[in-house]
């Protein structure tokens, strides 16, 4: 459906978030009790004091960190595993299984284990979210080499790309490309989700979730839904920096969208 | 010289079952010769194309190059597939330098080398295009100066211009007469149109099915360039129209 360009479309989007917080604040107005609803104009206010103090970019930076703790080990492990897979037969079958064990179980179980084996430090709460990344991530690297095109290694070893060093890295790896942009932007997503429940148990005194509890347990029902509203402008700032990286530099060579 | 000597091939399918793709196939190919092959579909004429460019194993026979045996792939052998095969993540240029990368050919050089093929094929304008920009014809095109580069001595084409329309088909045509009258390469070339085959053929090798092996070899003794509608020209076309007719009613039998 083609709803305008630029910036008719634009102006539609504008006026569609416009309107959701104008029903938001006259909602909040006739409920009129803050606790069950705070209004817009009480969570602006909020959220400038926040930014005032400085304090919302420290929880930032510390949701942040746990978040590019666990997302690069997501992707450090998940890519070599999942490209051993989709590439050695052996391995797929040895492999697999485990997986397929693992992968079933919530991240959020394994809070315990990751405060028992890390402590209370950043590195529980980057774990919790590494295990939410690593499968997603894993598992597009696999079909992304497991489907790479017959031809395409077949013309390499015709050019002279014999060795299964080269054939991997010269030919299936940039023909999974587009897979594993996939595979990292859906763990992207799993990640951050967990960050919330990462934080919970207090590995700081800092972070965007912790501060949700926190806030909760005073009973400021304003800061935590600028808490809130701030969690998911980050996670749509992160998904489109990808996406743009993806599209204008990254996977330039595909036709469409890629991811 | 290129020597096919007693090839056999079955195919074992995942069911048990067998298939005969090729009998004892023997051909002899004169170095610059141009030779296409022509058949039923199914007849095993891709076999055979794999089994020269090493991607598939034969169970029986030798396959020689200058007296040399053939095993597996190698910069002796160029090879334009039928499905587009060029690497979408590669500019037409750094398609054409994959091999010379491999090589370790120093990059000045590879841009020389890339610069001239493109210039051979035509594409000059479109070396920092990706593939996806690419119409079909020009994406054969690139792929057949991604063959040349490695400057094989055999260039083996199967059905390379099979999926473009008669028009663009018919100007490739002239411009692969054209690359091989500048670059003497041996080509051997798959197709379905016997036209294509009268058209650009020193010899015409047809084959039968199953078990497929060579039913006959017809020389096409016309000068170049060709004119498609001589009646020279049409004569070949129904003696090989006749000896495929042959062929299909077989095969449907
Ligand atoms: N990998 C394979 N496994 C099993 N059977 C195969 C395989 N490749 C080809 N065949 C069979 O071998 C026979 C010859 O196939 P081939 O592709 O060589 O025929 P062809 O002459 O190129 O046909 P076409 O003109 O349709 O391209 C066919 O019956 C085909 O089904
Ligand atoms: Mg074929």
């Amino acid at each position: 459906m083609d709803l305008g360009h630029g910036p008719r479309k634009r102006i539609l989007e504008l006026a569609s978030i416009a309107s959701a917080v104008v029903i938001w604040e006259i909602i909040a107005r006739i409920i009129n009790i803050k606790y069950i609803l705070p209004s817009f104009t009480s969570v602006v206010t909020a959220f400038i004091g926040l930014v005032q103090e400085g304090e919302l970019y420290r929880d930032i930076l510390a949701s942040l960190n746990y978040f590019v703790l666990g997302m690069g080990l997501a992707i450090a492990v998940g890519i070599p595993i999942g490209t051993m897979m989709g590439w050695f037969k052996s391995i797929d079958r040895a492999v697999d299984p485990i997986i397929e064990m693992i992968r079933p179980i919530p991240p959020l179980a394994w809070i315990p284990f990751a405060i028992l084996w890390f402590g209370l430090t950043k590195y529980a709460a980057g774990f919790v979210i590494f295990i939410g990344a690593v499968f997603p991530i894993l598992i597009n690297s696999y079909t992304g080499f497991k489907n790479t095109p017959r031809v395409l290694v077949e013309s390499g070893k015709v050019l002279g790309c014999t060795r299964n060093r080269d054939i991997i890295f010269r030919i299936a790896l940039p023909s999974a490309l587009p897979s594993i942009a996939t595979g990292i932007r859906v763990g992207m997503g799993v990640g951050w989700m967990c960050v919330v429940a990462a934080e919970l148990f207090g590995v700081s005194r800092y972070g965007i979730g912790w501060k949700i509890w926190h806030w909760n347990d005073l009973h400021h029902m304003d800061m935590v839904l600028t808490y809130m509203l701030v969690l998911g402008l980050i996670a749509l700032t992160i998904d489109r920096l990808f996406r743009y990286i993806v599209q204008e530099w990254w996977l330039k060579w595909q036709a469409g969208l890629v991811v | 010289m290129l020597s096919i000597k007693g090839i056999n091939k079955t195919y074992h399918t995942e069911d048990g079952d067998e298939i005969l793709a090729l009998t004892d196939i023997d051909l002899t190919m004169e170095d610059k010769e141009f030779v296409c092959f022509i058949g039923p579909s199914g007849c095993g004429k891709t076999t055979l194309l794999r089994i020269i460019a090493g991607l598939e194993t034969p169970d029986s026979g030798t396959i020689f190059l200058n007296n040399e045996p053939i095993k597996k792939p190698g910069p002796d052998r160029g090879m334009v597939f039928q499905e587009y095969s060029l690497f979408p993540w590669r500019t037409v240029q750094k398609n054409i330098t994959f091999s010379l990368e491999l090589k370790k050919v120093p990059k000045a050089q590879r841009e020389d080398i890339s610069r001239r093929y493109l210039q051979l094929v035509g594409l000059s304008k479109f070396a920092n295009s990706y593939p996806h920009e690419l119409s079909g014809g020009m994406k054969q095109r690139v792929a057949i100066a991604r063959a040349l580069v490695n400057d094989p001595k055999v260039l083996l084409m199967d059905e390379p211009f099979g999926a473009v329309d008669a028009q663009t088909r018919n100007r490739l045509q002239q411009e692969l007469l054209k690359i091989w009258e500048q670059e003497r390469k041996t080509v051997l070339f798959i197709t379905h149109s016997v036209d294509e085959a009268v058209y650009l053929a020193d010899r015409v090798v047809v084959f039968s099915s199953r078990p497929g092996r060579i039913k006959e070899t017809i020389k096409i003794d016309l000068p170049r360039p060709r004119d498609r509608t001589s009646v020279d020209a049409n004569m070949y076309r129904e003696r090989l129209l006749s000896s495929l007719g042959a062929e299909i009613e077989n095969t449907i039998d």
